[in-house]
């Protein structure tokens, strides 16, 4: 069967270089068909939505936006409802001009009285820094994939977790909650599929280093149900369901389904950037984080409690739309019709 | 879906549909997943790109383009594909060329091209120009019907009885649709009772299979499975499709949630054909290139060639001078050369 698997999964497409060559190994295919179904548990009656618009969105747009409309956007977000706003990131601007004002972004939004606003910290530096603008909550970012690391953030994952240890020393210290993100849980743009017991060895050592929460990222969208079940499964073995999210990316269209499916395995932490904010930086023109409006739409249709208004929200979308000059990427907000 | 007129029709607006609309049949409640099946070794996909497609896209479509479209789709793999309608051209102009495109095409011997007959005259129309397998569309919904084929959803049941009776005695299969099975853009909230009788009357006069069709594309994993649950009680599962807009960017978690209920023939339209009448700018039907690329890594087999289905989806955009709505297509025609994860 897995040789059949094989033929027929590569067989859709070329098997050699091309830019159009993308299939999941057998193997992996096999076991996704047995564990989507085995697992499934009860829907969770409430999912936490990790909204990243203004930081993972606005860092992936072309277009700069003023500290003002940013503080705007957020300060729209918070009254939506959404517990959890990525804020911005305290990286160099020369790396990211995009979140250069990220100072002036901490200081000026209103932070709504429990909600929350992480920010970035991709180093010690970039934490001190952002504590002293205010930050209470940090968030740093390790990668399944050693090429990835290596081309993104310039050191091997290895390196990457012990910068993070300085940073979790210290947040600790001063009662500063940290969030991990694991980049390229479904796949690599360098080094194509990655294993599901990679991604559970980064996630749980930035669980036992502190990390409150793993947000598992797959950072080119190429995951489908099958490979999210076959990854959750291994993730779920080393980190508690509890402290997991998912953050989806719907490049190849498949971010609902996989939500989905990360629900059924007990995951209710989503990730979600409104109005779809943020290309993919390897398919150009492509897209790249899932729409918040279409997930809350989604779960509001499952009865499930979030916690979000979704016109709100959509307004939000709108605004922030127009300020970039550009088309909503949420399919919700597309398709809304006013009488 | 059904014949559609183009001009955008009055719907509800999103805060309608935001409300109370969408809350679940109590027994729906309590959040266990519905009983699960085993996922299907073989999904079928129905391609209607062609027609359902086509017939929504405002850009009228030159004959000859239309055969070559099918004729490429025809060597990907997809073993129905839905060619045409014959309904009257005054109600749906890019149908207009029926006959040509039906003797036109080239039939390869692994695939059906059924075609919508809505009438007893459309399936004498249909058989002479050569159709071997045919479809009728109904709805769950009363508002939906008339407003959509002048009549009610019992009237429309006499019709298709006449044609079901007809394909009988010509030996010509028939496929049976029903639209609004996840809402209406009239009357919101469809009952699932409502599509179960329709559906049922559909498969009891003759239908071979019963497409189930989430017209505005509102429906949620929550009211699929609700839907389906109540479907399967009277309708055998092997009879049932799913006929997915993806309106609301819904499609695929819903196909998801019919694959895990058993359901295993899927419709879908290459790069996603078809915009939706009632939410004017919207996407209407789910795109068959990113339903295969899932079905692929479920490990789901289809037959068919994810590459040539993109080609076809090129093609035909260029031809409509207009983006695809595939996200698969998008992503793949702009990513690195170097990124290919086959083994």
């Amino acid at each position: 069967m897995a040789a059949g698997l094989v033929r027929m999964v590569c067989g859709s497409f070329g098997p050699g270089p091309g830019p159009r060559g993308v299939a999941l190994s057998s193997s992996t295919a096999a076991v996704a068909k047995a564990v989507s179904l085995s697992g499934l548990k009860p829907l969770p009656e409430k999912v936490k939505i990790v909204e990243v618009g203004p930081r993972d969105g606005l860092q992936n747009e072309k277009t700069i936006v003023p500290a003002d409309v940013k503080i705007r956007l957020i300060d729209m977000l918070s009254e939506a409802g959404l517990p959890v706003i990525e804020a911005t990131s305290f990286v160099s601007p020369k790396w990211v001009p995009q979140m250069a004002d990220q100072e002036e972004v901490m200081r000026g939004i209103h932070r709504k009285p429990g909600v929350s606003y992480p920010v970035l910290t991709p180093n010690l530096k970039g934490y001190r820094a952002a504590v002293k603008a205010g930050a209470m909550e940090v968030a740093i970012f390790g990668a399944a994939s050693e090429l990835f690391s290596k081309r993104n953030i310039n050191c091997s994952v290895e390196e990457s977790l012990q910068r993070f240890e300085e940073v979790m020393s210290a947040a600790r210290e001063e009662k500063v909650p940290v969030r991990g993100y694991v980049s390229c849980v479904l796949g690599c743009p360098y080094e194509g599929s990655v294993s599901p017991s990679r991604v559970a060895e980064v996630a749980q050592r930035l669980y036992s280093m502190g990390c409150y929460e793993v947000s598992l990222g797959d950072t080119v969208g190429v995951g489908t149900p099958g490979s999210m079940a076959a990854m959750l499964e291994a993730v779920m073995r080393e980190v508690p369901v509890h402290a997991l999210a998912v953050h989806c990316h719907d490049t190849y269209g498949q971010a609902l389904a996989n939500i989905l499916v990360a629900l059924q395995n007990g995951v209710s932490v989503i990730d979600a950037s409104v109005a779809g904010l943020g290309g993919c930086p390897y398919a150009q023109g492509a897209s790249g984080n899932v729409a918040t409006e279409d997930v809350v739409y989604m779960l509001h249709g499952l009865s499930i409690h979030t916690g979000v208004d979704l016109p709100k929200l959509m307004d939000a979308g709108s605004y922030i739309c127009r300020s970039l000059n550009r088309r909503t990427s949420s399919k919700v907000a597309q398709a809304s019709c006013k009488l | 879906m059904g014949n559609v007129p183009n001009a955008v029709k009055h719907c509800l607006s999103y805060e309608n549909l935001m409300g109370e609309s969408f809350r679940l049949p109590s027994s729906f409640q309590e959040k266990k997943w519905p009983e699960v099946h085993k996922f299907p070794d073989f999904v079928k996909i129905v391609e209607v790109g062609p027609r359902d497609g086509l017939q929504n896209e405002k850009e009228m479509v030159p004959t000859e383009i239309k055969i070559q479209l099918i004729d490429m789709l025809s060597q990907t793999g997809l073993s129905v594909i839905e060619a045409t309608s014959f309904v009257s051209s005054k109600w749906v102009m890019q149908m207009a060329d029926h006959n040509e495109v039906l003797t036109g095409i080239n039939k390869s011997p692994h695939v059906r091209y059924p075609v919508l007959t809505p009438n007893i005259q459309g399936f004498q129309a249909a058989v002479e120009a050569g159709a071997a397998e045919v479809a009728v569309f109904g709805s769950a919904s009363e508002t939906f019907s008339r407003k959509n084929i002048n009549c009610s959803v019992e009237e429309s049941m006499h019709r298709f009885e006449q044609v079901i009776c007809a394909a009988r005695q010509a030996c010509i299969p028939v496929r049976g649709y029903v639209s609004c099975a996840l809402g209406c853009p009239y009357e919101g909230q469809v009952h699932p009772a409502q599509v179960t009788k329709v559906a049922k009357r559909l498969h009891e006069l003759g239908c071979y299979e019963v497409s189930l069709g989430d017209t505005t594309g509102m429906g949620t994993a929550g009211s699929m499975a609700a839907m389906l649950r109540a479907v399967m009680a009277e309708v055998p599962i092997h009879a049932l499709a799913v006929h997915c807009h993806d309106t609301y960017g819904q499609a695929l978690a819903n196909i998801l949630t019919a694959l895990q209920m058993g359901v295993s023939v899927v419709d879908s339209s290459v790069a996603g054909l078809g915009g939706c009448p009632y939410a004017e700018g919207a996407s209407g039907n789910v795109s068959t290139e990113d339903v295969v690329y899932m079905l692929h890594g479920l490990g789901i087999q289809t037959g068919v060639d994810l590459a040539k289905v993109i080609e076809a989806g090129d093609f035909i955009c260029r031809a409509l001078k207009r983006p695809t709505n595939s996200k698969v297509s998008q992503a793949t025609s702009r990513s690195q050369p170097s990124f290919n994860m086959c083994e």
